[in-house]
């Protein structure tokens, strides 16, 4: 079992590196000068020399890579030329936006995804049956984009003035303050990574007003997330429902579900306990590959709900050749899903016996 | 029991049928991949003849042709909407053009995407895939870890940057796409060299020296083709919606073409005001995507024998 653990991550290890190289690779070319693509018109020969200088935009290529791994393996993970600040900075501040945004999807995609998986696979055929494949078939189909618009268009605008309204954008009320964790705990930290966990946490809404007590930032949080975490979830939803009612259905026409039966167990008891531990595990499957999907669909989410989240950003930023940005967030976002497959392989572990084994 | 010999004597007879034909009487007697054949059908159909079926030029603006404001909603005369105004059975757009014109005339343009970026990342994915799985070794090792890497971005994520790479526009937008969907095919083909090149009759052929390139074309690639025209399916879909992605964020088909995804993001901020101009090209994605979903499906079912009941 360490054997396999082992295994796993020197298999994750080359996959990393290559990232590393890959967004070095996309960053630079990238078409465009950086210095050009910011200044714009102010930016003339000898500004723009300077600027090369400053960032290090003017060493061979070779070298900067260098320069790069060196950096990273530090934790240092460059300057946005456009904010002039370490990127370090955006992506506290950016990271917890799409990171909440992405587990409340994931979460409503995996609670209602599996209960309608089961309840169709206990009811095959049955009218609740063919009408959960029939919008399972058409959540996957649906354009995330598409699906936002049209969510925000029925709850914004058709139930106004009911109490099934939701905001169609933003992540907060105007005018609502949030104080940070050291602002509600009256803590003085330091600078460093500490406040930099802090501050992570703090920019997480819902966590943060669950933490420090704050009921009104919690509903109207929780209201700003509804809709675009209906609309990133769906997907995964769907996918989720198809994947654990023919899991279940294999699982249950196996004998040992029948020698469950036979001894008189109660149908709740088989299904649930004898029959889910088995059917959950390629359900784990794809609830970790549609992480990547989560992350993608968050650029197109947080573009429509006004979300300051990193699919936002990076999309602006390679607009806008933004080196830093591009390279630090692609980075991030890609170690994050090659962890979250890592983590999926390892908890086969724990529910498959026969991978321990092997 | 002479009628018993009879009855021998005639299944006898009978022609056996093919595999392809069993796994055709399969596909039609599954319920949701006639459903994805029949939308389908009429979406071909639409796109064949969008001439015929659309009652104005898609990109023809219509201001001093006709009496009608932007963003007018439809107007149906089947549905009360008085005979003396013009109909648009999906209103008109913010440029005043017909939106069913232009909706109708989107599906070539979506069948294109799918078809075209699909037919890329099978040809460039499988021929990696299978020199992976058949040379091993190092060749398999430096392919597939490339792969992996590949996939270790959200595919719309990577597709995004391939295109500011590129260069803005469509045919960028297809390359990205069908850059992006490379890996899949790989894995599909490598995974079903695999299996195939330890099966007797390939060993036989290496015994007698047959050239590595022609047991490749002739004794293996035969076998993958199920696996991939499955993947292949699946794969026009997922295509598909990320094109429109890529249109609706500005990065893929230009205005004034009528391709969905760039009109939808055209009209994104006016879903108060406008909505239909809103839900019929989204609406249109969904179908696609879900009729090519179904299909590949029942095919799935149909062509693996050991799904089929």
């Amino acid at each position: 079992m360490l054997r396999y653990i082992g295994q796993r991550f020197a298999a994750a290890i080359p996959v990393l590196l290559g990232i590393l190289f890959v967004t070095f690779v996309l960053a630079r070319v990238i078409p465009g000068d950086p210095c050009r693509a910011m200044l714009g018109e102010k930016a003339t020969d000898q500004i723009c020399d300077a600027f090369n200088e400053r960032y290090g935009l003017n060493e061979p290529i070779p070298v900067q890579f260098g320069i790069y791994m060196r950096d990273v393996l530090h934790g240092d993970l460059g300057i946005s030329f456009r904010y002039g600040r370490p990127v370090t900075d955006l992506l506290v501040e950016r990271l917890p936006v799409t990171i909440e945004l992405a587990l409340c999807a994931l979460l409503f995609a995996v609670v209602l995804g599996v209960s309608m998986g089961v309840i169709s696979a206990y009811r095959r055929n049955s009218a609740v049956d063919v009408g959960t494949m029939i919008f399972a078939n058409a959540g996957v189909s649906m354009p995330v984009f598409w699906l936002g618009l049209m969510l925000a268009y029925v709850f914004a605008l058709l139930l106004k003035g009911t109490p099934f309204w939701l905001p169609p954008s933003g992540r907060n009320s105007p005018g609502l303050i949030i104080p940070t964790l050291a602002e509600a705990w009256h803590l003085e930290l330091p600078q460093g990574p500490l406040h930099s966990l802090l501050s992570f946490i703090s920019n997480m809404n819902l966590l943060n007003s669950l933490l420090t007590g704050n009921w009104p930032v919690f509903w109207d949080s929780a209201k700003h997330l509804i809709l675009p975490a209906m609309a990133l979830g769906t997907i995964p939803l769907a996918l989720i429902a198809r994947m654990t009612r023919s899991s279940l259905l294999e699982v249950l026409g196996l004998d040992y579900i029948r020698t469950a039966r036979a001894k008189g167990l109660r149908e709740r008891v088989v299904v649930m306990r004898h029959g889910m531990r088995n059917a959950l595990i390629p359900v784990i499957t794809i609830i970790g590959l549609s992480l990547g999907s989560l992350l993608g669909g968050a650029v197109l989410t947080e573009t429509i709900f006004n979300l300051s989240g990193v699919g936002r950003i990076l999309f602006d930023a390679i607009q806008a050749r933004d080196y830093g940005i591009v390279q630090a967030f692609t980075l991030v976002i890609a170690a994050i899903f090659v962890g979250v497959n890592l983590f999926v392989d390892l908890t086969y572990v724990f529910l498959d016996p026969r991978v321990r084994l092997q | 029991m002479p009628d018993t010999i009879v009855k021998t004597d005639q299944i006898l007879s009978r022609p056996p049928r093919s595999p392809t034909q069993d796994a055709i009487r399969a596909l039609f007697r599954t319920k949701s991949a006639i459903a994805g054949m029949v939308v389908l059908f009429l979406l071909v159909l639409a796109a064949i003849f969008a001439p015929v079926i659309a009652p104005y030029d898609p990109e023809s603006v219509l201001i001093g042709m006709e009496k009608v404001k932007k963003r007018e909603p439809p107007c149906i005369h089947l549905l009360g909407c008085p005979a003396d105004r013009p109909q648009h059975l999906l209103g008109i757009d913010g440029n005043v053009r017909d939106f069913f014109s232009r909706v109708v005339y989107g599906s070539r343009v979506s069948l294109f995407i799918g078809f075209s970026t699909v037919g890329f990342a099978i040809i460039i994915g499988t021929t990696l895939g299978a020199l992976a799985g058949y040379a091993g070794g190092l060749a398999d090792n430096t392919i597939m870890r490339f792969m992996d890497v590949l996939l270790a971005f959200p595919a719309l994520l990577l597709a995004i940057a391939i295109v500011t790479v590129l260069g803005e526009g469509l045919t960028n937008a297809l390359l990205a796409i069908g850059i992006v969907s490379i890996p899949t095919y790989a894995r599909v083909s490598r995974a079903s060299v695999l299996s195939i090149k330890e099966q007797d009759y390939i060993m036989a052929a290496r015994a007698v020296g047959v050239q590595p390139s022609r047991i490749l074309t002739r004794g293996i690639l035969p076998h993958v083709l199920t696996p991939l025209i499955v993947a292949g399916t699946l794969g026009i879909a997922t295509a598909i919606l990320d094109a429109a992605a890529l249109s609706f964020l500005g990065l893929g088909a230009q205005p004034p073409m009528a391709e969905w995804g760039s009109m939808l993001g055209a009209e994104r901020n006016q879903v108060f005001t406008a909505p239909h101009l809103v839900f019929f090209p989204g609406f249109a994605i969904m179908l696609t995507v879900l009729s090519f979903n179904l299909l590949g499906d029942g095919l799935r079912d149909a062509l693996d024998p050991r799904l089929r009941k």
